[in-house]
């Protein structure tokens, strides 16, 4: 009797743990802030995203798949020592319930052989790829070259915040 | 003789106080928020070609203000990213940005032709101009101001990175060099130290 009533929520733990270990990494990462910093001429951009991972586990981004750009590496920039350098990252963890940005002068996507030009304006669909083979599709907004960040009206209000005199 | 030398020494000990005032006078808080270079590097000086493809030396900026910036057309992150600053740095400068030249010297002239810079540099700021030239010339350039710059081993498929200097250089109207931004500087910094070399009647 007991072990009959002990069963049903035996199974629905059961069905959970399944459902929780089958989710996989994309399902548990959110991106937002998008974008891209479009170069004229097929020069090499930049892309940046912030990766929000609400699950239990480190996640990590392995690569990036695009249909526009023929090749996209993970790469990270620093300027140690007085010196402006960038090296090529194989992944990049996103912790447990924690986020990691990939923001202008730290990680960034470089975006290579764009296969027909980016105007400023489109949205640019990029696969992430994670290390349990998972991935999540995502639109960047193609920004201009002087852009900040993925807000639009950044730069202009910059210079009417703070006038120094 | 002895009143002679007590004039004497009066005279001496009010010289040295004249000369001590003058000197705590002179000695009030620097203005500058960068680090100021001011004797300590030499003149702008070079032989490159701009974006336009015209040769150009240092001379031909005399009466601007210039932000001597090394980087590279392929540098998708931080040469972009000190850039976009520049620009929001000039935009903030309003009327006065006029007066100031953003000089973005190639540390990769093998790529970046004129063509190449013109693109690049205009995607910024109106008031940026590309410079490129021969190699030597250019690091001619880059050893005066003890900027440093290597090129990192091909990937094979023609492509490469180029480390690179991330300072600016800062230089007055008379093509002295006057202050040094590193990217650890606020962007207040910057704006605030161009303020004061572009207002008029700035201190040359």
């Amino acid at each position: 009797m007991n072990l009959r009533a002990a069963r049903l929520p035996l199974l629905i733990c059961g069905l959970l743990i399944a459902f929780t270990a089958s989710a996989s990494d994309a399902d548990n990462v959110k991106a937002s802030q998008a974008w891209i910093r479009v170069m004229p001429g097929g020069l090499p951009s930049g892309g940046y995203v912030v990766l929000e991972n609400r699950g239990e586990q480190t996640v990590n981004l392995r690569g990036v798949r695009s249909e526009t750009y023929g090749e996209v590496m993970l790469h990270k920039s620093s300027t140690e020592g007085g010196m402006g350098r960038m090296e090529k990252v194989d992944s990049l963890p996103i912790p447990a319930h924690g986020t990691a940005a990939l923001s202008p002068g730290g990680y960034h996507l470089m975006l290579m052989k764009a296969s027909k030009p980016v105007k400023v304006g489109d949205k640019v669909k990029l696969s992430l790829q994670f290390t349990d083979g998972s991935t999540l599709d995502t639109d960047f907004d193609a920004r201009p070259a002087n852009a900040m960040d993925s807000d639009s009206g950044m730069a202009g209000m910059a210079g009417m915040d703070h006038h120094s005199h | 003789m002895k009143p002679r030398l007590t004039r004497t020494l009066l005279l001496l000990a009010l010289l040295a106080c004249t000369t001590l005032l003058a000197a705590c006078h002179r000695g009030e808080p620097a203005p500058w928020r960068l680090t100021d270079v001011t004797g300590h590097m030499p003149d702008l000086d070079f032989k490159l070609t701009d974006d336009h493809g015209k040769a150009v030396t240092g001379a031909d900026y005399k009466g601007k203000v210039v932000l001597l910036y090394f980087g590279y057309t392929h540098c998708p992150d931080v040469c972009p990213l000190t850039l976009a600053q520049l620009h929001v740095v000039m935009q903030r400068l309003g009327p006065l940005a006029d007066d100031a030249r953003i000089l973005f010297v190639s540390v990769d002239p093998a790529r970046d032709t004129p063509d190449v810079m013109h693109a690049y540099v205009n995607a910024f700021d109106p008031r940026a101009v590309g410079l490129s030239g021969e190699p030597r010339a250019i690091e001619a350039l880059s050893k005066r101001y003890r900027s440093a710059f290597t090129r990192e081993p091909d990937k094979g498929d023609g492509q490469y990175e180029v480390s690179h200097s991330s300072a600016i250089y800062v230089f007055d109207r008379e093509g002295k060099a006057r202050l040094l931004s590193t990217p650890a500087n606020p962007q207040d910094d910057l704006v605030h130290d161009l303020h004061l070399l572009l207002s008029p009647g700035a201190k040359s």
